[in-house]
């Protein structure tokens, strides 16, 4: 009986020690080896600082209009593909006027204060940027 | 060769820890991933977000963020952060209209004439990163945890997909990903907060809605927000240590 005793546990401390990773209670219970499972990740969008290294010219238009809060990638979609290989990877143009009413169309739900439009009634057929300045979003 | 012990010891002792640090550096350059150097500390840091309901316009811009940064699937009913339009009679708390068709994705789009006379809003939800997570408490092997930074993270590796977290958690904020049969949530974009950027939702929202915060750092924004605004989280009833900030949440949200 002893020795039963002694072979189960013998088979369950081993089993254990096979089973239960290394890292696992380093940090809590859980693994400790999940926190770099999680971290590395690839970027899909790159970030306003690495917009900002190069479009400078852009960058400083934006800073002086309404639109200084909104990054770059709000509109332009994510972008860490161009940012990691400027010359191979070129991104599309945002469509000049689906894009502005994707936050401008008017909804009894939006806050007043947001600027909106109707699209319908609001130059219907044309392009936004025709008359607006879309990094600095004042009537030119 | 004039050189005495004592200058012999000390110059080989600095060539010694030079070394030392010069082999661990160059460990990192030759992994191909610098973000693995050890310059991350996650004690240093206890990650929250701050919503400012007044400022949402439900463009939906954030979800659609989400989902492009984090692979999640394009299907109703898989969010990791989402966002909710609540249409309540003033009157009448107890009984809000909620409306989030496909989270939010698309943006929300009038489909009837509102009665001006109602009270409407946006409410963005993601992860709550409680504190005190119940869906933590509930995994019964260990594959969900709260890191040592304050985010509550899944080891895909080590996830059974046995769904009890998918119950516990009181805002809804888990769903299984058919394609491993494993649960997925936000992660409050840790392969991106760990790398010194912001989050994706954060990143794209073009109102300045959703903040990242980080509450261990005295500079971060979030302790104006927190001192100047009238702040909620989610369920306080539940006492889950959220760490979503809402300034302007109606007693109607759920």
């Amino acid at each position: 009986m002893a020795g039963l005793f002694a072979v189960g546990i013998t088979a369950f401390v081993v089993l254990r020690w096979l089973m239960v990773p290394a890292d696992f209670g380093v940090l809590g219970h859980y693994r400790a080896g999940a926190l770099k499972d999680n971290m590395n990740r690839p970027l899909v969008f790159a970030g306003q600082a690495a917009c900002v290294e190069c479009h400078t010219d852009v960058a400083e238009v934006r800073a002086k209009g309404r639109h200084a809060r909104v990054s770059c990638e709000s509109c332009h979609g994510a972008l860490a593909v161009h940012a990691s290989n400027p010359d191979g990877v070129k991104p599309v143009r945002p469509d000049p006027r689906r894009t502005c009413i994707v936050c401008h169309t008017a909804s009894i739900s939006k806050p007043k204060s947001f600027p909106q439009i109707v699209p319908a009634e609001h130059a219907p057929e044309g392009s936004c940027a025709a008359c607006h300045v879309v990094h600095n979003p004042k009537i030119s | 060769m004039d050189q005495d012990r004592r200058t012999f010891l000390g110059q080989t002792g600095k060539l010694l820890v030079l070394t030392a640090s010069a082999a661990i550096a160059w460990e990192h350059v030759l992994a191909g991933r610098p973000e693995d150097a050890p310059n991350y500390r996650s004690t240093d840091h206890w990650w929250g977000m701050s919503i400012d309901i007044e400022k949402c316009i439900g463009c939906g811009t954030c979800v659609r963020a989400c989902k492009t940064e984090n692979d999640v699937l394009r299907e109703e009913y898989m969010f990791r952060t989402w966002v909710e339009r609540y249409v309540v009679d003033p009157a009448d708390l107890d009984h809000p209209q909620v409306d989030s068709r496909n989270g939010g994705y698309d943006g929300f789009h009038e489909r009837e004439v509102l009665d001006p006379n109602l009270k409407m809003f946006f409410v963005p939800k993601l992860c709550n990163h409680c504190t005190h997570s119940p869906c933590v408490q509930v995994c019964p092997v260990g594959a969900t945890f709260e890191s040592p930074d304050g985010v509550v993270l899944v080891d895909k590796s080590y996830c059974l997909g046995c769904r009890y977290c998918v119950q516990a958690c009181p805002y809804g904020c888990r769903f299984i990903d058919p394609r491993t049969e494993t649960v997925d949530k936000c992660t409050l974009c840790y392969h991106r907060i760990t790398r010194g950027l912001t989050t994706a939702c954060s990143e794209t929202c073009p109102t300045g809605t959703r903040v990242l915060a980080d509450l261990k750092d005295p500079k971060d924004p979030i302790h104006a927000f927190l001192r100047e605004n009238m702040v909620q989280v989610l369920k306080p009833q539940m006492a889950t240590g959220s760490r979503v900030f809402y300034n302007g949440l109606d007693g109607s949200v759920r």
